[in-house]
């Protein structure tokens, strides 16, 4: 689906932010990006899309060489929701907003309308159709900048830091979207910080630190290496330290679980029980 | 007498239909280390502004009830003589930063409490180490990231001196080994006399060291205990906060029938009770 070859990039060609990436990402995968602030995870979305080119490298999307692909025609496949809603929203209504995009990618307004309406059902903001964004709290603000990249249905969804801002249950629903999405064939790429929500939805992660990829693999691996953890600047799962903590006393415990089941299942079998 | 005291006190921001606060009964002391959590919408943000004055000073609307800060009745008191008493760190750390370098920034609130020159000095240096700072000194605030300029409004709220600091999310854009690092600070200076109300989503990093939780939902308190009960409440699954994983085995395991002596917070403290109850 994605193949990203190699791919160098400096700010103002002076700032290295991607130095040498490779990765492929596979239709249906649901895949997450970890790295301390700067790392390049940010950079690295944004060429998948075309928002930027690489400087050395190739990226193919679906086969084709993105280099000649303009960003419309990218963003067909590849939808990308900002970490700060503010930096993507920009009309006077939601409704507006959210048809903005489907417009300019040439959908006809029958379609246009009956496609806004669903995301709106689905994202429960159809009581804020008419509402300007300005007026909408911060977490209201980052579903309708979801909506209006789901609204397209791109066959990738790259998400940057979906869940800053949001509470328990909000969280609950996003990740209940964003399964629901990935069952449907949707590829899900997260850049994040927030590395429970990581491991409750995401098989695979790649971590970066100074614009190159230090790991990419399964996650309950990646996140319960100790280096990655320390130079990504994460701090480890809380149910790995349970598990570590565990592990020093009851040797027979894994000390890289990071499910709360495994804990429970690895502390009734402690106890005697199976 | 307490620090903070709310007495039957409710509010409803102009123009909003409903009340951001219902009839608060909350009581302060001092050397309290108070962490307060709900549902996005509950009311924590009006709460912290209550403390300070900001409600009813600055946002106006309907009022019932008292606020009292250090004696001081918040519908009569200035919030300028407030923020002696109660310092407040915004969520969004952009809203409160003014001035064009770090030093200048944390100095300002100082400045405009009369405070001498070489004591100002002294506590824009003090602070500066404390917190980390020092690679940020020359930087201008709206050029640094969120995470920075959120390390920089606690210093600028910190270095008032306040009896108590109230502080809205304070980790909300920082990293997780910055938050951590913060949240120890913190600790310390709570440690070292200052009374500390946090609104805060991680309740695996702050539940350890806070004395007492509070549960906000629809503008009501609806739990007040320390963390440990308050966690172990079935009301906060109810709700939908985030409790911590440790704290989640445990209640699957009591479910399940297998009881542990004590409420864990963290592994650590899980594995030191699953021993316990083996070896007995």
């Amino acid at each position: 689906m994605i193949i990203i070859d190699d791919v160098h990039f400096a700010y103002d060609g002076i700032y290295p932010a991607l130095r040498g990436v490779s990765l492929q990402i596979d239709s249906g995968e649901r895949v997450a990006i970890v790295g301390a602030n700067g790392a390049g995870k940010t950079t690295l979305v944004k060429h998948m899309n075309g928002l930027l080119r690489p400087q050395q490298g190739r990226v193919f999307v679906n086969g084709r060489d993105a280099s000649k692909l303009s960003v419309a025609e990218l963003a067909r496949t590849v939808g990308l929701v900002w970490q700060n809603p503010d930096h993507q929203l920009f009309l006077d209504t939601v409704e507006k907003e959210i048809t903005f995009g489907l417009r300019n990618l040439g959908y006809g307004p029958e379609d246009t309308r009956a496609r806004c309406e669903r995301t709106m059902s689905i994202l429960g903001l159809t009581d804020l159709a008419n509402r300007s964004p300005f007026s909408l709290s911060g977490g209201e603000r980052k579903r309708v900048a979801l909506a209006s990249v789901l609204a397209t249905e791109p066959q990738v969804l790259a998400l940057d830091e979906p869940t800053i801002g949001q509470d328990a249950k909000q969280k609950e629903n996003l990740s209940n979207l964003l399964m629901e999405l990935n069952a449907n064939g949707c590829a899900v790429i997260c850049v994040t910080h927030d590395i429970e929500f990581v491991i409750e939805h995401f098989p695979r992660t790649i971590a970066m630190s100074e614009g190159l990829i230090i790991a990419d693999g399964q996650t309950n691996s990646v996140l319960t290496n100790d280096r990655v953890i320390e130079i990504c600047s994460l701090s480890t799962p809380e149910l790995t330290q349970a598990s570590q903590a565990l592990n020093q006393r009851f040797p027979e415990v894994s000390p890289r679980l990071t499910l709360v089941k495994e804990l429970e299942d690895a502390i009734i079998k402690i106890f005697g029980g199976v | 007498m307490p620090l903070v005291e709310f007495v039957d006190f409710s509010f409803k921001y102009l123009g909003s239909d409903n009340l951001a606060l219902r009839k608060i009964d909350l009581r302060i002391d001092e050397g309290e280390y108070i962490v307060i959590t709900g549902p996005s919408g509950c009311g924590k943000t009006t709460l912290c502004r209550a403390i300070n004055g900001l409600v009813p000073q600055f946002h106006r609307g309907y009022i019932a009830g008292h606020v009292y800060v250090d004696g001081h009745d918040t519908r009569e008191s200035r919030v300028a003589e407030l923020a002696r008493v109660a310092g407040l760190m915004f969520q969004n750390p952009a809203n409160q930063l003014v001035t064009l370098n770090v030093a200048k920034e944390i100095a300002f609130g100082p400045e405009n409490l009369g405070v001498e020159p070489d004591k100002i000095r002294a506590r824009v240096e003090e602070l500066i180490e404390t917190l980390h700072l020092e690679h940020l000194r020359e930087k201008h605030p709206h050029e640094m990231s969120g995470g920075q300029q959120q390390m920089v409004a606690m210093a600028a709220t910190l270095a008032l001196e306040p009896k108590i600091l109230v502080a809205d999310e304070p980790t909300s854009n920082l990293d997780p080994k910055s938050a951590e690092s913060l949240l120890a600070i913190l600790s310390d200076l709570n440690r070292d006399g200052m009374t500390l109300v946090l609104v805060e989503h991680r309740l695996d990093l702050v539940s350890r060291n806070a004395t007492r939780l509070v549960l906000m939902d629809k503008g009501s308190i609806v739990a007040d205990g320390p963390p440990r009960k308050v966690l172990s409440l079935p009301i906060c699954e109810e709700i939908g906060i985030g409790i911590p994983k440790a704290t989640q085995v445990y209640k699957h395991l009591k479910r399940n029938g297998c009881v542990l002596s004590r409420v864990p917070l963290t592994g650590e403290e899980l594995a030191i009770s699953v021993e316990e109850a083996c070896n007995k």
